[in-house]
């Protein structure tokens, strides 16, 4: 998830050398340091102190004195974080916020779970209030620190690094870190542990991102391309063999990977030819179609066997076919009327599957659909590799791995080709583009078609990891998802496109008791993105400077140097 | 500058009189009951620059948009090298037409030579396979099409600042960078409006140079100006447009002299000095 993003563009050399030069020192308000070491320190204490009053099965232990444990220990680190950047790093204002809040956030959050369930704040012990205190102070002393403007440090970052096998263990830190963070998550099983912890690691990568982290990432694995895209591949890879012959998370990666390949062909049509889909779920849904109807089903209307091979492409081809269908008198449309249409077609599909009982069964869809069988290879078999034993559903995931892998390639190489460009310019100038000679319909349409192409790949592997397809599977809520996920993780990035599918299947399956209140909290997530970090959590550079500059007002295109004429 | 210059398609017409490169009849342009451009006929030759002028809403932009496929003409005929021009923007950049915009219309997030590459655009032919399985032809034409961007943007004095954004640029610069990418699409004939708008006297200058340079290659120029001076020492040919209709051509100084130009347009004689175009208030614009 560290690839760099895929933009085309290797701009601001020049920007970068005088940003550097001046740069300035941090300035300080004298009191800051000793607030921020005061808030650590009442955290610590904290930490260590009982949160909760007697024992009622809070997870994390809360009552004890002096053993941190779930959300205590969370906090008890982002203190001994604020610690280290005050002292190592005076001035890091983002940074010391971010440790803050988190305290704050985790805090806050465990105090109020815990009057909710021990029956009001006389549950509360003094450990939580001292806590919350500590975060508090911390994000005062944070809000008074000014510091210069972040790029100039970040970019700092950037020409400091140079010797390469200390960059190539970073890049492997990194992803074992990701692993081990990941493989440590799916393990809590408490809701209000998990969020803690989800809390936890936000608030950390902010701080981290904060310090120039994010730009020595991506500076660094620009810089070794191969190796990280290798080490990626080797991470996700690697994953099946954490689980300990356990299916079950597995099989959630391998939907997050069907997901994910969906939610990239989206970026294609969303993020790089900023045409709104609304009903992009369709294509999934015929590519998952065409798939179970062509496997010899157990409840199926065709009686055929086609090997898989030739499903995905043939169902890859059957939604591309359709993108066009819809897109070719469509797209002429601009903006908001081409969503509107999308959404329709979203729905068409979805009532012509519940309706069309001769081919796709109604509501009772196709079910029973069988493994896949490539040239005797079970997918439903589990295996023994290194002595370790992968569940059937192993199979699957790596099987979404190559799809995820392919369909990144193909995203990023027509990102950077001249059909990328004209898409962007597309996105950019609409009418400019036309008198450069683009044809812009035909370009709109491919991006389109490529989409619809993705989600038809996508579904196909789809049906199988499900076994069966229905038509309430592609409502228009999924297209919502699937965007969301592309707008969460960052439009236009691949990094992006994973990130924001894993949240959106990860959560839900972590947060049972909140499942009727998913789509509240999603919204509200989506919010606040929209609000602090419009660019998503992974955000192409293209698209950040154009929000920046948004922000900023300041645009050299609409305000002319001098009207007058000579 | 030694290298690039401008490549053209030129070739034999196949119709038309000799060295004829557009050739327009009758051009009529209505937005509801106004008549925007009026019956404008004008023609081209290969090697010339020839300059529109007019007082402001006389139509002049309209033509352009005509031209170049942006707007529809309400009637007239449209030839280029012989071969009548029909289809829409892209096709007609596609034969050969090249524009700049009167308010710059750059890519504003994408950097300068990338900006230049999408002029490429219609002059590569790299399909979606080429381009997913980084295909000969992808290699070879992306290789091209970088070469050919620093190329112009050195002919046009942009080197420098090929990685910059193209909205962080300063005006000038945005003008050369808009003419750059019109020249990256190998026009036949380069449609100029307004180079100079809002430019400093020196810029301006920069601007003359850099359009006779173009004029040096053998490109054709239709250029639109409101700078006296600029029209008067770069033309071969001026025509004046005055509420949609053509007034006069000739050359320079058969449109200096016109008594007709000084009234309705110029106010009062020039002398190779640079006149206020907003002066003629020969306005329709509402
Ligand atoms: N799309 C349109 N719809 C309606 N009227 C238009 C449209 N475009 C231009 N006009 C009108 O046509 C007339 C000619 O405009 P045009 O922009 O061609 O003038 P111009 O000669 O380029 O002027 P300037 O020197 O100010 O650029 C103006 O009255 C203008 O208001
Ligand atoms: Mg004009």
């Amino acid at each position: 998830m560290t690839t760099p993003s895929m933009d085309p563009d290797g701009s601001g050399r020049t920007g970068r050398v005088a940003a550097i030069r001046s740069a300035t020192r941090a300035r300080t308000a004298p009191l800051t340091v000793p607030l921020a070491a005061a808030g650590a320190a009442l955290t610590v204490a904290g930490s260590l102190t009982p949160w909760a009053t007697f024992f009622f099965g809070y997870p994390g232990k809360v009552t004890l004195t002096g053993f941190p444990g779930g959300a205590r220990l969370y906090t008890l680190l982002l203190a001994v974080g604020l610690l280290l950047v005050v002292a190592r790093i005076a001035g890091r204002r983002r940074a010391v916020l971010a440790c803050a809040l988190g305290i704050v956030a985790i805090s806050v959050g465990n105090l109020l779970a815990i009057a909710s369930s021990g029956g009001g704040l006389g549950a509360v012990a003094y450990g939580a209030w001292l806590t919350v205190a500590g975060g508090v102070l911390g994000a005062l002393a944070g809000d008074a620190v000014r510091e210069p403007a972040d790029s100039e440090r970040n970019l700092r970052w950037g020409r400091l690094w140079v010797w390469a096998p200390l960059e190539i263990l970073l890049i492997a830190l990194v992803l074992g870190g990701l692993l081990v963070a990941i493989v440590i998550g799916l393990k809590i099983n408490e809701s209000s542990a998990f969020v803690s912890y989800l809390a936890f690691l936000g608030f950390a990568a902010a701080a981290a991102v904060a310090l120039g982290a994010g730009t020595l990432v991506s500076y660094v694995s620009e810089r070794h391309r191969t190796v990280t895209l290798a080490a990626a591949a080797i991470t996700a890879a690697a994953f099946p063999f954490t689980q300990g012959g356990d299916s079950y998370w597995i099989r959630v990666a391998a939907s997050i990977g069907v997901f994910a390949a969906a939610a990239i062909g989206l970026n294609i049509v969303v993020g790089l030819a900023g045409l709104l889909d609304l009903g992009y779920v369709a294509f999934f849904g015929v590519g998952a179609y065409v798939s179970a109807l062509l496997s010899n089903a157990t409840f199926t209307t065709v009686h055929v066997h086609v090997p898989f091979g030739a499903v995905i492409v043939l169902g890859a081809l059957t939604s591309a076919f359709f993108g066009v269908i819809i897109g070719a008198p469509t797209l002429r449309l601009r903006g908001d009327y081409l969503a509107i249409v999308t959404l329709g077609f979203g729905e068409i599909f979805r009532i012509v599957a519940n309706n069309w009982d001769g081919l796709t069964r109604g509501p009772n869809g196709i079910s029973g659909v069988p493994n896949i069988n490539a040239n005797g290879f079970d997918f439903g078999q589990p295996h023994t590799v290194f002595g370790i034993v992968l569940p059937g559903f192993a199979n699957y995931y790596f099987l979404e791995l190559l799809l995820v892998a392919g369909v990144m390639v193909i995203f990023a190489n027509l990102n950077r080709s001249r059909i990328g460009r004209a898409w962007v310019a597309i996105r950019e100038d609409e009418l400019a583009a036309r008198a450069m000679g683009i044809n812009t319909v035909a370009l709109k349409l491919l991006a389109f078609a490529m989409g619809a192409f993705l989600a038809g790949a996508a579904g196909t592997v789809n049906a199988h990891v499900t076994t069966q397809v229905s038509p309430d599977s592609y409502t228009f809520l999924e297209s919502a998802l699937l965007l969301s996920a592309v707008v969460l993780g960052g439009m236009g990035t691949l990094p992006g496109a994973v990130l924001g599918s894993t949240l959106l299947f990860v959560i839900p399956e972590k947060l049972r008791t909140f499942q009727d209140k998913r789509l509240l909290l999603f919204g509200l997530a989506l919010i606040l993105m929209m609000r602090f970090r419009p660019e998503g959590l992974i955000a192409s550079r293209r698209r950040q400077r154009e929000l920046l500059s948004e922000e900023s007002g300041a645009d050299a295109m609409s305000q002319p140097g001098q009207v007058a004429r000579a | 500058m030694s290298t690039p210059l401008v490549s053209r398609q030129r070739g034999p017409d196949p119709g038309g009189g000799a060295g004829e490169v557009l050739v327009a009849r009758d051009i009529t342009k209505k937005f509801g009951g106004l008549t925007a451009v009026n019956q404008v006929s004008l023609t081209v030759r290969d090697g010339e620059i020839v300059g529109l002028i007019g007082p402001n809403g006389a139509g002049k932009t309209t033509f352009f948009n005509c031209l170049t496929g942006m707007e529809t003409p309400t009637s007239g005929e449209i030839t280029f090298r012989g071969r009548r021009l029909s289809g829409g923007a892209d096709r007609i950049t596609k034969a050969g037409l090249a524009r700049t915009f009167q308010n710059i219309r750059l890519f504003p997030f994408m950097t300068a030579v990338e900006n230049v590459q999408v002029g490429r655009h219609c002059r590569t032919r790299t399909g979606v396979l080429s381009a997913v399985f980084r295909g000969p032809r992808h290699r070879r034409e992306e290789r091209e099409s970088i070469q050919r961007a620093r190329e112009l943007l050195d002919f046009v004095g942009l080197s420098r600042v090929e990685a910059e954004l193209a909205r962080s640029l300063p005006y000038g610069d945005q003008r050369r960078l808009e003419i750059a990418r019109a020249l990256a699409t190998d026009p036949g004939l380069l449609l100029l409006d307004e180079p100079t708008a809002g430019m400093n006297p020196q810029e301006t200058r920069d601007a003359m140079l850099l359009v006779r340079r173009i004029r040096d290659t053998g490109l054709a120029i239709v250029v639109i100006e409101h700078d006296m001076r600029f029209i008067f020492s770069l033309c071969d040919r001026v025509a004046v447009l005055v509420q949609g209709a053509k007034l006069l051509e000739g050359s320079a100084e058969q449109v200096q002299a016109d008594e007709r130009v000084i009234e309705a347009y110029l106010g009062a004689p020039v002398v190779g000095a640079p006149v206020d175009g907003a002066s003629g208030d020969a306005e329709t614009r509402s």
